[in-house]
């Protein structure tokens, strides 16, 4: 051990009461960070999930309008050019897409896109014995649908199997269910413009995102084509990728490939990402104050320690002992305690995220969980620590550079300012 | 001030001036004071009080600096605006005994001991022990190496404090008032360890005191009076 950091440990312990409580401080501050991390991190990853599953990773929706125009005309030297001017700004869309086929094998060149389904979207009247409401239709192909979407996991009661076996066969939200009084094997009445069909509801799902699971009905493409009167074109292109954070990137491919508007999810759903973000900031300020006082404390602490060993740095420095060693011993006493705070805060972060795992707490609306969810990650140690590597050491240096600007013969002297 | 020999010069100062305070009460405090210190030799500053003894011990002691003229320590000129020289320069060569102990409270005898002995870092962790169990047996404490200052008596802590000044084996040992706190019998036993320890190992010591008994028992005295010697 180096003679400073001997110092340092005694001195340290010749102030124990008050290094316990900044110490207690910081691991309270790393581990309520960490904690509250893990709880908006959690949170935010089950919503991307759920819109993942939902409304998949991009969806290509209507046909751009070409804007580029053709211009001639003739240069300075009187002769003629002609070129083309692309006008963005001002880009028209035209519903749907025409020609699905060709906008998914355009889409499926790109190496991140996993799978891709053609949807019809309407409004439609559902009437039940007891009740009617409104709702809208997806038509969908099945085996394609469900390999963009998570609509197999979320079916509660029927099967997939179930819905592919039955041509007038309907999925159904849980919540519009609720509303219409039917379950699995009822069959209700549904009504687009001026057709209507005897559907049979062959499964319920739950998404946990109350406006989905209220209005949306899962068809057969063919049905729902037939329903709605739309014989050719799909209203929207449902696209799932690999590599979810890479989604923007292929959306602007897509659109600039395939000319139609394609929306990824973390644009769909900019407003919620904003808010999210703002919550765990928000958190990460509050927590960090936690933090900040307890370094305001170790402030106090070692300066306190300066005042009361003047005589003892003077004594040291006569004994050879630089002003770098003077200054080292005082940062080391902010370092031990900042190891120990950073140590036992991230133990104490682990072991709250876990127990609030456990918690019940069941929540829908824009997602379900029946639990506290929490997602760790090593991000959030780090930031953690770094918050409290930042406060402690503000908090020491300023003591630590005040101690060895002392000047041993005004100590002893007994003239030191 | 010498007798002018062939005896070792541990600690010499030529024309040493110092000012302390400023605008008005600025104070002319050393006016050109010249001094050499001889390995073996144990000398007294006395003087009235104020009159520049513990200014021109910290100056010789590198602990503070000199407005003009220079102090060369074992044949090496201490240049006065380099800290670094004069910290290593302590370090290697002057030891110090103040009025006060100065003691680490967190650190036994022992252990106070050993501190300007971790700061050189010459020695093993062994050599240090059997080191400052030795010094600590030559001032009488042999059997009180691991007590803290707290359970040691004022002149125990004194003595301890001898011992932590002659760890590194100082050429020169400066003391301001060592004595100062102590009563008589605890002055005349700590005075004998320091005088004893410091003829045996050959160490220049300057003592600054107001006991003239004391002073009585150096070999030479020196008087001081507004901020020069008058003998």
């Amino acid at each position: 051990m180096s003679p400073n950091l001997r110092i340092a440990v005694r001195f340290l312990f010749a102030k124990k009461r008050s290094m316990l409580m900044s110490l207690a401080g910081i691991i309270f501050g790393v581990g309520f960070f960490i904690s509250t991390q893990a709880q908006l991190s959690g949170y935010q990853e089950l919503f991307i999930n759920t819109i993942l599953g939902t409304d998949g990773a991009i969806r290509i929706e209507d046909r751009i309008q070409d804007t580029n125009v053709f211009v001639s005309a003739p240069t300075s030297e009187g002769a003629n050019t002609n070129f083309f001017v692309s006008d963005r700004e001002n880009r028209r869309f035209v519903e749907g897409i025409e020609h699905p086929e060709s906008v998914i094998e355009a889409a499926m060149q790109l190496q991140n896109v996993e799978a891709a389904s053609p949807v019809i979207k309407g409004t439609i009247q559902l009437q039940s014995p007891l009740r009617k409401d409104s709702g809208q239709v997806f038509g969908i192909n099945v085996d394609q649908h469900i390999a963009v979407s998570s609509l197999e996991d979320r079916i509660q009661i029927g099967s997939i199997a179930e819905f592919r076996a039955a041509p007038m066969g309907i999925i159904m939200g849980h919540k519009m269910a609720s509303r219409l009084d039917v379950t699995v094997g009822d069959s209700v009445i549904v009504r687009a413009i001026d057709q209507q069909r005897r559907v049979t509801i062959v499964a319920i799902y739950e998404t946990g995102v109350s406006e989905i699971d209220k209005t949306r009905v899962f068809m057969h493409m063919s049905a729902t084509r037939s329903l709605l009167k739309k014989p050719h074109g799909v209203s929207f292109i449902q696209v799932s990728v690999f590599d979810r954070d890479h989604a923007i990137v292929d959306a602007l491919a897509i659109e600039n490939m395939a000319l139609h508007f394609s929306a990824p999810w973390q644009e769909r759903e900019k407003s919620w990402m904003q808010l999210f973000t703002t919550l765990k900031l928000s958190a990460a300020i509050t927590v960090s104050t936690i933090i900040i006082v307890s370094g305001l404390g170790m402030f106090s602490t070692l300066f306190m320690i300066v005042m009361d060993k003047t005589r003892e740095i003077a004594i040291l420095r006569s004994m050879g002992y630089t002003r770098n060693d003077i200054s080292n011993i005082f940062l080391w006493q902010g370092f031990i305690v900042l190891v120990c705070g950073a140590i036992l805060g991230c133990g104490m972060g682990a072991l709250i995220t876990f127990g609030i795992s456990k918690l019940p707490m069941p929540l829908s609306g824009i997602f379900a969980t029946d639990y506290f969810v929490v997602r760790s990650t090593v991000w959030h140690y780090l930031q953690a620590v770094s918050a409290a590597v930042v406060i402690v050491m503000i908090a020491s240096l300023a003591p630590a550079r005040w101690a060895s600007r002392l000047i041993p013969g005004d100590v002893i002297r007994g003239t030191a300012t | 001030m010498s007798s002018g020999d062939e005896r070792e010069i541990a600690l010499e100062c030529r024309d040493l001036h110092k000012h302390l305070g400023e605008g008005e009460t600025r104070v002319h405090v050393l006016r050109g004071v010249n001094l050499k210190l001889y390995r073996g030799e144990v000398s007294a500053i006395v003087g009235p009080s104020g009159c520049g003894k513990s200014t021109l011990l910290y100056l010789l002691g590198l602990l503070d600096r000199q407005d003009s003229g220079s102090i060369i320590v074992q044949g090496e000129e201490a240049p006065p605006d380099k800290e670094g020289d004069h910290t290593r320069i302590r370090g290697d060569h002057i030891g110090f005994v103040f009025q006060f102990h100065f003691l680490l409270p967190e650190f036994s005898a022992a252990e106070n001991v050993m501190l300007p002995m971790r700061k050189l870092g010459r020695m093993s962790q062994e050599e240090m022990e059997k080191r400052a169990s030795s010094l600590l047996s030559d001032v009488g404490l042999g059997e009180k190496t691991h007590r803290l200052p707290s359970q040691l008596s004022g002149g125990e802590q004194q003595r301890v404090a001898i011992a932590r000044s002659l760890a590194n084996m100082p050429s020169v040992l400066l003391a301001d008032e060592p004595t100062g706190n102590l009563d008589v019998k605890n002055s005349l036993m700590v005075f004998e360890s320091l005088t004893r320890l410091a003829k045996e190992k050959g160490q220049a010591v300057l003592i600054v005191t107001h006991n003239p008994d004391l002073a009585e028992k150096c070999d030479r005295i020196l008087r001081m009076q507004d901020g020069q010697f008058i003998d």
